[in-house]
């Protein structure tokens, strides 16, 4: 059984790992010292510092106000999603819908830290809950889903292909993996044009397998790009399960080769994700170069809408919603905190409100006119 | 009897260099591995070294001699021993073989022309056919002469000077001055943040094109050729082609990939592949295959312009060639119009790329059998300018393709699907295509000949749809 949040290994025990690791690269270096130039001094610490600075204070300390802003947000995208699946099941959102109920710490804490006038930020297909964090209208991201001319996208793109270039975020991408490369050239851009931004592209377990990641850690790294990049592992790529499908189940060690600093991060926790991302921020838009973050989070519905679950059981998915639950664990925080229940009530009540009126814009919105299959394929006349 | 040491070819496409510098002289001993001579062409500087041990017998071409063509005998040497007479004729040409280095073409130069493609190239290199002045030039406009090569590469360097946020990427772009040099000069004009050499990585660096352009700069992504291109196409064609539309309008991708396409010399299957039809297929891009060097310069220019993705199509074998282009501050040409190069009455012959080279020589000989053809050259395959396809049809009611590329779903039959749904009431023959045959691109020379398209067979072609064979 998978156990994302708390498979982070102590200090101590990664120690001991990399001891005789460190006996055999040397070993190594001794022989091909001829054949290189002037190789660098194996310098593990600092591929270790991020995370070990991560680990001496995991959590953000929120005031009560940035809590409550994380809790709205992430209840946001849950009450969300739970419309979008709902309106797929009565067939107004067609084709592919992935859902990001149980990710929503990562969203939310990431780009909370954020720089927005200057930062860009890039995903994949598993979209709806990254838009959301921006403070989109969610009117047209649920009248993007259904396909309607009101749509962010025209309802030309759907749920894999929304974009706002108003806010930065530049999708969106359907092909696994594809946002990485990309993501890269966003940063290009911003180390071009000097202007202190920083480039978060997020992918997932699965595509973290694909070689043209492992082609953009390299160049990112070699260039020193502002960017980062966050794995959301769910453990699961569609239906194979981490252990099934990655030699190194270990995400945050895959930039190693590369010369890029990882980090192992709670996704569960938006507070961890949070102070995860204040490091990581930091230090690329330092001049620094890359960092690769590993969110270890947990996807509680299909790969899509049209996923039958056979690969994991219902007491694994019930164990994570029962035991590490991002909004249950901000919610018992905001208690704890001095929040009452009936405050608590009223803004779910409020977002079950924003929801539905979303929901319902999307429903009676028109479709986009019959001309508009020709617009938006060039820009130019030609 | 002494051994006959010879031009080599540097490589596949090389046909002539120059003889820059001997570092031996008459009477010295050479073993093997010494270098003898530096042979220079306009792409490189190369070391000419021995493979046997002897002595420098006479230097026949002297050093600083230009122009000299491979396989010239530009020194002799005597071989080990005063015994040189009973070496084998074989290893005489293991000799010559071996010196000849990457991509040796041993025989070029003294094989018989039996009508092959590398005849006709050669031929073409030294005195290419000269199109009809573009109609969007002025009258009184002073012409010069460029290669291709130099016109791309002004044409980089024209756009970079006039918006900063054009750069160029790819392999061996800067430090190398480009695989093929179509880049030299720009780093140093240009310097390293805007001229950028990447590992050999072409998804990725395409997806960081793409990326780069995504976020508003305007990259020009080098492919050292099209056949590396298809590491990368998931991004031309997914991630550029497709944004604008999916995004409703909202993202554009203003990139231009660029690099030699299409057969070039002996370099084999995976080397040699024509991805205009490829491109052109899809919707979002803008697909541009120039011949000369005006279209190079002037639709080069328009690309990297273009708020729109453009694949734009070189070919290595036309690199070299020199052609006349207007002088003019700024030259720009119009994508998407087709120019006719060549006016005729009697049949029309529509090309793009080196095609229209070969296309160019056919009409020249049809006009000697009494046979006035029309030459069109697309320049952009997508979108393409039917209206000038379909104007001449209607001329000349007779209509082949010249296309240096495979038949099946190509370029051509497109044309031949314009012309029927369009200007099947035009028609007086059915429109033939010419194209490369129907298999992988073989390496021997005779087969590699048999395989691409030539003047030859756009002259029988020609002379079918007028009923003249």
């Amino acid at each position: 059984m998978a156990k994302p949040a708390s498979k982070r290994k102590t200090p101590a025990a990664s120690t001991v790992q990399s001891a005789p690791k460190a006996a055999v690269k040397s070993v190594a270096s001794n022989r091909s010292r001829a054949a290189k130039n002037e190789a660098e001094p194996d310098n593990d610490s600092a591929l270790r510092s991020l995370q070990e600075e991560h680990q001496k204070q995991p959590r953000y300390e929120a005031s009560d106000e940035e809590l409550l802003r994380f809790y709205e947000q992430m209840l946001l995208i849950r009450r969300f999603e739970e419309r979008a699946g709902q309106l797929y099941g009565l067939g107004l959102i067609g084709g592919f819908c992935h859902l990001y109920i149980g990710q929503e710490a990562v969203a939310i804490g990431l780009q909370s830290a954020l720089d927005n006038d200057r930062d860009s930020v890039i995903t994949g297909y598993r979209d709806h809950g990254h838009m959301l964090a921006y403070g989109i209208d969610p009117r047209i991201i649920m009248a993007e889903l259904t396909g309607r001319e009101a749509g962010i996208s025209k309802g030309k793109g759907g749920s894999m292909h929304m974009f706002s270039t108003e806010h930065n975020f530049y999708g969106g991408h359907g092909i696994v993996g594809a946002q990485v490369s990309l993501g890269g050239g966003l940063a290009l851009g911003h180390q071009y044009r000097d202007d202190g931004g920083l480039c978060l592209a997020y992918f997932g377990d699965g595509a973290a397998n694909q070689g043209q990641v492992y082609e953009t850690f390299n160049m990112a790294s070699l260039w020193k790009l502002p960017i980062v990049f966050a794995i959301e592992n769910n453990q699961y790529a569609m239906g194979t399960a981490v252990k099934r499908s990655s030699a190194e189940t270990e995400f945050y060690r895959r930039g190693t080769a590369f010369r890029i600093p990882g980090m192992d991060v709670n996704g569960m926790d938006v507070l961890e994700v949070r102070q995860a991302a204040e490091v990581a921020f930091k230090h690329a838009r330092e001049g620094n170069g890359p960092v690769l973050l590993e969110l270890n989070t947990y996807r509680y519905r299909g790969h899509s809408m049209s996923d039958p679950a056979k690969y994991r059981t219902r007491e694994e998915v019930q164990d994570q919603r029962e035991h590490n639950d991002p909004i249950e664990r901000a919610k018992k925080e905001l208690v704890e905190r001095g929040k009452t229940e009936d405050e608590l009530k009223e803004i779910d009540k409020r977002i079950r409100a924003t929801v539905s009126e979303a929901a319902d814009f999307a429903e009676n919105s028109p479709e986009p006119e019959a001309a508009e299959l020709y617009t938006d394929v060039l820009v130019g006349k030609y | 009897m002494a051994i006959e040491l010879k031009m080599p070819a540097l490589s596949p496409t090389m046909e002539e260099g120059t003889l820059a510098k001997w570092l031996v002289k008459e009477g010295d001993s050479v073993s093997a591995g010494d270098i003898l001579a530096e042979i220079e062409t306009d792409k490189a500087t190369m070391e000419f070294e021995a493979v046997d041990e002897g002595t420098i017998g006479q230097i026949v071409v002297p050093e600083g001699t230009e122009n000299v063509k491979v396989g010239e005998v530009i020194a002799t040497m005597a071989g080990e021993g005063d015994d040189a007479a009973s070496k084998p004729a074989a290893s005489q040409n293991a000799n010559s073989d071996n010196v000849a280095g990457e991509g040796k073409d041993v025989g070029r130069g003294s094989e018989p022309a039996t009508g092959g493609a590398k005849a006709i190239v050669a031929s073409n290199e030294a005195n290419a056919p000269t199109p009809a002045h573009d109609p969007e030039v002025p009258e009184g406009t002073a012409m010069v002469t460029v290669t291709v090569r130099e016109a791309l590469r002004d044409a980089m360097a024209e756009e970079m000077r006039a918006d900063d946020r054009v750069f160029v990427m790819g392999e061996e772009v800067a430090q190398y001055q480009g695989a093929y040099k179509v880049t030299q000069g720009l780093l140093d004009e240009f310097g390293p943040k805007r001229v950028i050499d990447t590992p050999i990585t072409e998804y990725g660096f395409a997806g960081i094109g793409t990326g780069a352009a995504m976020g508003g700069l305007r990259p020009i992504v080098e492919f050292m050729t099209f056949n590396f291109a298809m590491q990368a196409i998931d991004h031309i064609i997914n991630s550029a082609a497709k944004t604008n539309y999916m995004s409703g309008g909202q993202m554009r991708c203003p990139i231009v990939f660029r690099g030699p396409n299409g057969a070039a010399s002996r370099v084999g299957a995976q080397h040699s592949q024509n991805y205009g039809p490829w491109y052109a297929s899809v919707p979002g891009l803008i697909v541009i295959a120039p011949y000369d060097a005006a279209d190079a310069k002037g639709l080069l220019k328009a690309a990297i312009r273009s708020e729109d993705p453009v694949v734009f199509l070189e070919n290595e074998l036309v690199y070299g060639r020199s052609f006349e282009l207007p002088d003019m501050d700024d030259f720009v040409l119009p994508i998407g119009k087709a120019r006719i190069v060549r006016e005729g009455g009697d049949v029309t012959i529509v090309s793009y790329s080196i095609g229209v080279g070969f296309a160019l020589e056919a009409a020249e000989r049809l006009g000697e059998e009494g046979i006035d053809a029309e030459v069109i050259d697309l320049r952009t395959l997508r979108p393409l300018d039917k209206e000038t396809v379909l104007a001449s049809l209607a001329k000349t009611n007779r209509l082949i393709v010249a296309e240096e590329g495979w038949p099946t779903c190509s370029i051509s039959s497109e044309i031949v699907s314009i012309c029927m749904e369009e200007g099947f009431d035009y028609l007086d023959a059915p429109v033939l295509r010419v194209t490369d045959e129907d298999v992988p691109l073989p390496y021997a020379a005779n087969l590699e000949a048999m395989a691409l398209i030539d003047a030859d067979k756009i002259v029988t072609a020609a002379k079918k749809v007028c009923y003249r064979d």
